[in-house]
């Protein structure tokens, strides 16, 4: 029997299938030891540069705001902390970030919130923030690439975000993630 | 009475089903290859009992739902005491359990068919091809009865047995979602028996006119279904979800918009089976594909792969047996095709490039296109991620930018096919006859320029009109060529009422371009415009229902200071599940819908705010109006029981002359 154009041919849908049985195999052994979550949202913003955003306005009294120019020109790696005084976990956060302020800069930007709520919120809790910014529409949050509050970035001096978190931030992710980039960061500089 | 359909007896007749199915596969198996038509013959028969097990294990299921045995874990997971009867038996198909239970009915019913159909008459089945083909269906409802038994078996017991069940997701509990998955399986299950033929012709090496006419058939029949099921499952989204849209292409919703495709393609490429005997091989090729599309949707929705919002309880170790089974059906199937179809006789009619055929090759090849990228879009995000580790997803700007502009020239090729003659077609006469529609769609393509502000839009609109006056047009012209005018054969008024529902669907959907929202903050008695109507919320009070309470907003609509409508949506909150639901309150009048929804709820002090959402939709009714009548014109075509001798005939003598002169 000799191959011809027909056989070639009809052996494409075996091909394919087999490809696609492939992939789903793959994918199905994946899900069950966890490499392969399909809810999974990758954040591509790590390595990056961080986005431009209009310059934020600041929180009378507690600190004052900050646009995308004032956090590149940073010297020091700054801790960015998108909260909310309606969000729960935010609330929960705030002790702890209150006891890395002395350790680490951290800057607040207002999610969505009335600034006098935000500001009651935020003195309550002992003020963890050095700057705070309002985006009471939610605009810089899309550029950050925000799906809710708390979320937090690590950016370098010169604006590169190093880090990104989008959980309220706890003791073990500050002592095996974040703290060591804050040290690598002290020795280099000296 | 109903102590002899306990939960136990439903199970064993599955059981008995599976072995009866096992039978079917392998008795006319063996009488096929020992020539013995008693075995071949007992196909029938096994396929009807099979049918009948499966029947009352279904009604098993149905009693204890109705029972409220909660002793039945399945049951006790998803009813409750106070839901109402109706959702209690359709609550039953509502979960993974009961609903792939519901698919082996269904497989069992179409087998009972494919038994029962084609004893006399014209088209008379030949006995060897039914016991094939009963062959292949026995052996897929033996690997989808064992997955019930061994993964989801929907009559496992609970202990100790709750008192009280705890309830079923309140967003399914309304009469359109009801009846969608059965409609919508039948459509899946019944693309098997298209599948079968084609495994049947492959290993019995031959195809013919009357081959065709039963695939034909019976992928109309499933089509037909699968189009109601697809409508509904829109419709539900629309007015259920609340979020304003009929389509969000989500994965599960491409499932089955996938197989639709192929379908489609499939009936116009059969159909050129049947009548001139051509295409064998892609129409082989196009029933294959069809099931294994459907197979895969299930496989995906419930292994969960897909990244959906439709959730059933997601399971690997379930995944993986319907991949093995999906490999075993869709990979062995394949594998036989490579096999076999090359050595198939293609010894089809020819045909002119301009002809019926040749407008029905280009119909095919679009459909195809069309499904291959739907095909790419819903798998593109999970290959990405397997093999480069990204995660993405694909939408309607995707979709929007790649399915548009295939449907145009489909849509363009609609309106000359039907007027084309077989064989060769002459297509000055045509041209002539298609005046009137051309000039018809340019009309109304400028005029929609100006209300839709759109240039794919309006295009679409534009051929939607061309494809409905070209296909009046052709039928009128057919109609008098007819020696009795009471007489219209019914294929004809089916392709007339098929192709009609298209372009109602596409005009809708060109409406629905042109939709205009507002998401609003409103306190009591404050007014909003939106769309040239006039909104105002009266009231909101407070609402009792079986096993919810619900805020219920009065939203007087006014246009002139006339009152067009009092609108009446409601946020439902169902205490035993902790869940909310929106009812979204539609009034319409056939050429526009006004739609108000009420959202949350802020209670800032003395003053109270409620977030509405109001939209003004276009023709939005005509999107689901134009899938019924599509599918209509599918069930009217199964009762036009006609088949063409001719076809037959001229294929006999080709292959008598061949022979005669070697």
């Amino acid at each position: 029997m000799a191959l011809t154009r027909r056989h070639l041919l009809t052996a494409l849908p075996v091909i394919g299938t087999a490809a696609l049985g492939v992939g789903f195999w793959e994918m199905l052994k994946g899900m069950k030891s966890g490499h392969f979550d399909p809810h999974a949202v990758d954040t591509p913003i790590i390595g990056r540069d961080l986005p431009d955003f209009p310059a934020l306005e600041g929180l009378t009294d507690l600190g004052e705001g900050f646009s995308s120019e004032t956090l590149r020109a940073q010297t020091k790696p700054v801790l960015v902390n998108f909260m909310a005084s309606w969000c729960v976990p935010c609330v929960l956060e705030m002790p702890f970030l209150k006891t890395v302020s002395s350790e680490a800069t951290i800057w607040g930007i207002v999610y969505k919130d009335k600034a006098e709520r935000a500001a009651a919120f935020i003195q309550r809790n002992g003020a963890p923030y050095q700057r705070i910014g309002q985006d009471p529409q939610g605009t810089a949050a899309i550029e950050w690439g925000v799906t809710g509050v708390p979320e937090s970035f690590l950016v370098m001096p010169g604006g590169k975000i190093v880090w990104h978190g989008s959980a309220a931030l706890d003791k073990d992710t500050f002592l095996y993630t974040i703290r060591p980039m804050l040290n690598q960061f002290k020795e280099k500089a000296g | 009475m109903l102590e002899m359909f306990g939960p136990e007896n439903g199970l064993f007749a599955l059981a008995l089903a599976t072995i009866l199915a096992f039978w079917q596969c392998v008795i006319p198996l063996w009488g096929l290859r020992s020539d013995r038509l008693r075995l071949i013959n007992m196909a029938s028969s096994l396929a009807i009992s099979q049918a009948l097990a499966l029947i009352y294990s279904f009604f098993c299921l149905i009693v204890a739902a109705a029972r409220d045995d909660f002793s039945v874990r399945n049951i006790a997971e998803n009813s409750a005491i106070s839901k109402p009867f109706l959702y209690k038996i359709t609550g039953v198909w509502g979960n993974h359990e009961g609903s792939i239970l519901l698919w082996i009915l269904i497989l069992g019913l179409c087998s009972m068919a494919v038994a029962l159909t084609g004893r006399r008459g014209k088209v008379k089945l030949p006995a060897t091809l039914r016991a094939r083909v009963l062959v292949v269906l026995g052996a897929i409802s033996v690997g989808f009865e064992f997955f019930c038994i061994l993964t989801s078996n929907p009559f496992a017991r609970l202990f100790p047995v709750p008192s009280d069940g705890m309830g079923m997701n309140p967003l399914l509990q309304d009469p359109g979602l009801a009846f969608h998955p059965p409609i919508l399986y039948t459509g899946y299950v019944g693309f098997a028996v298209p599948f079968a033929f084609a495994v049947a012709a492959l290993w019995e090496g031959r195809v013919n006119a009357l081959w065709g006419w039963w695939v034909r058939n019976w992928t109309v029949a499933a089509w037909a279904f699968l189009t109601c099921g697809i409508t509904m499952g829109s419709w539900w989204s629309y007015y259920i979800l609340g979020w304003g849209g009929y389509w969000f292409w989500d994965p599960v919703e491409n499932a089955s918009l996938i197989p639709w495709l192929s379908g489609t393609a499939l009936l116009h490429s059969a159909l050129v089976v049947e009548k001139r005997e051509s295409l064998k091989v892609w129409t082989i090729l196009l029933a294959l594909a069809c099931f294994s599309f459907s197979l895969s949707g299930t496989f995906l929705v419930r292994s969960g792969i897909l990244n959906s919002v439709h959730a059933f309880a997601n399971d690997p170790a379930r995944g993986i047996f319907i991949l093995s089974l999906l490999g075993i059906i869709t990979g062995g199937s394949m594998v036989l095709f490579a096999w076999r179809a090359p050595s198939l006789v293609a010894e089809g009619g020819l045909f002119a490039p301009i002809s019926r055929e040749g407008a029905l090759v280009v119909n095919n090849i679009l459909l195809c296109s069309l499904c291959a990228v739907v095909l790419t879009g819903t798998m593109y995000p999970p290959f990405m991620q397997l093999l480069f580790g990204q995660t993405l997803s694909v939408g309607k700007p995707f979709f929007d930018a790649t399915t548009i502009p295939l449907t145009i020239p489909l849509l363009l090729v609609m309106g000359f096919g039907v007027g084309l003659s077989w064989k060769h077609a002459k297509l000055a006469p045509l041209l002539r006859r298609l005046s009137v529609p051309c000039a018809l769609a340019i009309i109304s393509f400028i005029l929609s320029l100006f209300w839709l502000n759109s240039l794919l839009a309006s295009l679409c609109a534009g051929l939607a009109i061309w494809v409905i006056a070209a296909s009046l047009g052709d039928f009128w012209f057919r109609r008098k060529a007819l020696t009795s005018l009471w007489h219209i054969p019914r294929f004809m008024v089916a392709t007339l009422l098929a192709h009609c529902g298209v372009a109602i669907t596409i005009l809708g959907l060109c409406g629905m371009s042109a939709a205009q929202q507002t998401v609003v903050e409103a306190h009591k008695g404050e007014h909003f415009s939106l769309a040239g109507y006039d909104w105002k919320l009266q009231n909101v009070h407070t609402v009792d229902g079986k096993n919810y309470t619900a805020q219920q907003a009065d939203i007087i609509v006014s246009r002139h200071h006339h009152i067009v409508a009092v609108m009446h949506p409601e946020k439902r909150y169902f205490e035993q599940q902790n869940q909310s639901t929106m009812n979204v309150s539609i009034h319409t009048n056939f050429l526009r819908d006004l739609y108000a929804v009420l959202g949350d709820i802020h209670e800032d002090g003395a003053q109270t705010s409620y977030i509405l959402r109001l939209h003004d939709n276009p023709l939005a009714p005509w999107i689901w109006l134009g899938g019924l009548i599509m599918a209509l014109g599918g069930f009217i075509s199964l009762t036009h029981r006609r088949f063409h001798k001719g076809a037959a005939h001229a294929a006999q003598l080709r292959r008598a002359r061949r022979q005669a002169s070697p």
